[in-house]
């Protein structure tokens, strides 16, 4: 087993074919950047940030409808932190604040449920966005609201969720397809957890590319993009087997699809992705607070290239709004917006 | 996408765990994943989403011999 | 008791309000004459800031917004090797604050301010309209011996950078409480007079100083490398900072280096002095975790240098350093 300062040599020294690695998770392309590591590599090795930041995806048309929510009087929209400052057709969660609404940011989404019970007189809404792995939290909440969590006539009256649910495989399918340069995907490890490795052994069968599911760390990081440039075809390797089964948590998969099913989903700059998406049941839309037809995608700045970007078709440097009209300070598109957007990263890191 | 941080479970109420990371004490749902106190578990968003298995060491090394073989194949 | 709009209206409640809480805590000759403004002696080139403190809960681990309120301007003062003297408290009280706390918080406020070595000199009070929310704005004088220039564009390709104390405390107790994450992480909130006094008598060759406040190392660093002839080079791994923080920044995905403090300096000192500099402020109060955490290194970028060994830009912060969940 080579150490790490053989994989860092290996890595920097590579002269091999040309890698093109999608790291799909939006906490990886953090953690890449944390740790320095593109300048790590070979120029032979290539990273490119993927479709995998629930917030960059998120479309105008869905952050317009939390906007008006907030500003609907008596009505709460608990969100998460990094919800605030992405900007729908017009106004941003934050803006909406400012104005007066109502916007309470939480860690854990489950805090929605106390202040339903301390405040049964006003309405609350989760902003519901996430992929296979924060679905099962609000498969959990939707539990705990049929249970009557605030004991007034069965049901929880006052708290819905606004769903924004994207899962991984038709989007990757997507920017697998056509004129990709992609050699290799790094999997998500989060969404492996629940998810499990099994799915991605399938995709790399049905892509004829390899993918490598890691873990979050520094020198995880490297060994699993060590491992993409050895593996050819259609190979997987589970490299984050403290807590990546082969069936993921087959617990939280019931439950998600006990009150959720599959429904195309819109993504920010890439349009509607047939069965990338989860909505409320049928006999569950009561909790919803409207999330259907929430497609429309009016970009606050039609220039912005964010759909190229979290595709691989463009690294962000090619987008003409890139660190000229487009900075953290003054976003365009929501890849400039979070803190795990392509964009955001390679402006602040210097990518 | 996913923040997910590693911490132990010091208490468990009714599938409602509190969880210890490194000082800092949270409430974690417990409702996907089966645990018991002394737990080392990864939670995202206020939900344990899986125990941590403690043989990563052994399973990385078998990986890196099974990859080497891949790589080969 | 509750305070109402009547405190404000510059009648007999506004009066009894100061002398029972303001002029009670912070009594003085200069203060206790009550006239118009305070004239005090002076003899040396001064040094002068202000500074407005909103801080949310009022009191919390560690602190509270009257002692806060001191610390960020003596050592706002300090940092220009200033020998901090006066001060001024302006406060802004929402009606609906309660007394008690307001007398909590001024006795705070006298209390740092005595051990900081300042006298609180002039003040004033207003009360809006609102749901009980306090807010102080304190001006700061102090004096600065002839020879002494600290400021950041004395900073010199070689200098060695180092940080006081550990990093992220002061942020991760205010959003402790906001999170519902319980530890027992203290806000940092501390004068700084000691260490500063110490060095400069000492003969320590400081050619800048910042107080590592809102927004964290990382942008006063950025700040530092647009007023100098020169970057700065940090090495992650030699940051204090403690298990609890890196435990807490690791649960909403924060980054130390962007975290406030409210009682942790930069010093940029020449490389020949570091290690005398780092002893000083290790022996002096609030400094004993002090580390030499870089150095300033030709051109104009601030990078860090990763524990795994790679490198990467350090930016301002952007944004609010909001918590990243997803």
């Amino acid at each position: 087993m080579p150490d790490l300062n053989e994989i860092k040599e290996y890595l920097k020294n590579y002269n091999g074919e040309e890698k093109v690695i999608m790291e799909v998770c939006g906490t990886h392309t953090a953690s890449i950047s944390e740790n320095g590591i593109p300048a790590m590599l070979s120029p032979k090795i290539k990273l490119i940030s993927g479709p995998g930041c629930p917030v960059c995806v998120t479309v105008a048309s869905y952050i317009d409808r939390l906007v008006e929510l907030a500003l609907t009087p008596n009505t709460t929209v608990v969100t998460f932190g990094d919800m605030m400052r992405v900007k729908g057709s017009e106004k941003s969660l934050r803006d909406a604040a400012a104005e007066g609404g109502s916007v309470k940011m939480v860690y854990s989404p489950f805090e929605i449920l106390d202040m339903a019970r301390e405040n049964p007189d006003r309405q609350f809404v989760f902003a519901a966005v996430g992929f296979e792995t924060t679905t099962p939290v609000y498969a959990l909440i939707v539990e705990r609201l049929l249970n009557g969590d605030t004991k007034i006539n069965g049901d929880t009256k006052n708290v819905k969720l606004l769903t924004a649910l994207k899962t991984m495989p038709q989007a990757i399918r997507a920017v697998a397809s056509g004129d990709t340069k992609i050699t290799g995907f790094l999997a998500p490890g989060h969404v492996s957890v629940i998810t499990g490795h099994r799915l991605f052994e399938d995709m790399a069968k049905e892509l004829n590319l390899p993918f490598v599911t890691a873990g979050f760390g520094g020198a995880e990081l490297l060994a699993a993009i060590y491992a993409l440039t050895k593996l050819k075809g259609g190979k997987a390797l589970n490299m984050y087997p403290s807590v990546v089964t082969y069936d993921g948590n087959t617990e939280a998969q019931e439950k998600v699809s006990k009150y959720f099913e599959p429904c195309n989903a819109a993504w920010r700059g890439m349009g509607v992705i047939k069965n990338s998406g989860l909505v409320l049941k049928k006999e569950y839309a009561r909790f919803d607070a409207g999330s259907a037809e929430l497609c429309e995608d009016k970009m606050y700045n039609g220039a912005c290239a964010c759909g190229d970007v979290i595709s691989g078709r463009k690294p962000p440097h090619d987008c003409p709004l890139f660190g000229t009209v487009c900075t953290p300070d003054t976003p365009q598109g929501a890849c400039m917006v979070s803190m795990e957007g392509a964009c955001f990263h390679y402006y602040t890191n210097n990518r | 996408m996913c923040v997910a941080a590693p911490g132990r479970v010091v208490e468990i109420n009714d599938k409602i765990a509190t969880v210890d990371y490194s000082g800092n004490l949270t409430k974690a749902n417990a409702g996907v994943v089966n645990v018991a106190v002394g737990d080392y578990v990864l939670v995202h968003a206020g939900l344990i989403i899986q125990k941590i298995s403690q043989s990563e060491a052994k399973e990385m090394e078998e990986l890196f011999s099974m990859l080497e073989e891949m790589g080969n194949a | 008791m509750k305070i109402t709009m009547a405190h404000g209206s510059g009648g007999r409640s506004t009066s009894q309000l100061i002398d029972e809480i303001f002029r009670a805590s912070s009594s003085n000759p200069v203060l206790d004459m009550m006239e118009d403004s305070a004239v005090v002696d002076g003899d040396t080139k001064i040094a002068v800031t202000t500074d407005n403190f909103v801080v949310t809960p009022l009191t919390f681990k560690g602190g509270d917004i009257g002692r806060l309120a001191v610390c960020g301007t003596v050592n706002d003062l300090l940092m220009r090797g200033a020998v901090p003297k006066y001060i001024t408290t302006a406060y802004i009280i929402e009606e609906g604050a309660d007394t008690g706390t307001l007398k909590f918080i001024a006795q705070s406020l006298a209390k740092t301010a005595k051990e900081a070595g300042v006298t609180v000199i002039a003040g004033d009070t207003k009360v809006i309209e609102g749901s009980g929310g306090v807010y102080i704005n304190t001006t700061g004088v102090g004096f600065v011996k002839d020879g002494v220039d600290i400021k950041s564009a004395n900073c010199r390709e070689g200098d060695a950078l180092i940080v006081s104390g550990t990093l992220g405390d002061h942020h991760a107790a205010i959003l402790s409480g906001r999170m519902n994450i319980e530890n027992n992480i203290k806000s940092d909130c501390a004068p700084l007079c000691e260490m500063v006094q110490n060095m400069m008598s000492e003969g320590v060759h400081i050619h800048a100083m910042r107080d590592i406040t809102r927004g964290g190392l990382g942008t006063v660093l950025c700040e530092f490398a647009k007023n100098a002839d020169c970057g700065f080079e940090i090495d992650e791994d030699k940051i204090p900072i403690t298990p609890e923080v890196r435990g807490f920044c690791k649960i909403l995905g924060l980054n130390v280096m962007h975290m406030g403090n409210e009682g942790k300096l930069l010093a940029v000192v020449a490389e020949s002095d570091a290690q005398k500099a780092l002893e000083v402020i290790r022996k002096s109060r609030y400094g004993e975790n002090a580390a030499i955490v870089g150095r300033a290194v030709k051109g104009g970028d601030v990078t860090l240098i990763t524990p795994l060994g790679g490198r990467r830009r350090v930016t301002e912060l952007y944004g609010e350093g909001l918590p990243r969940i997803c």
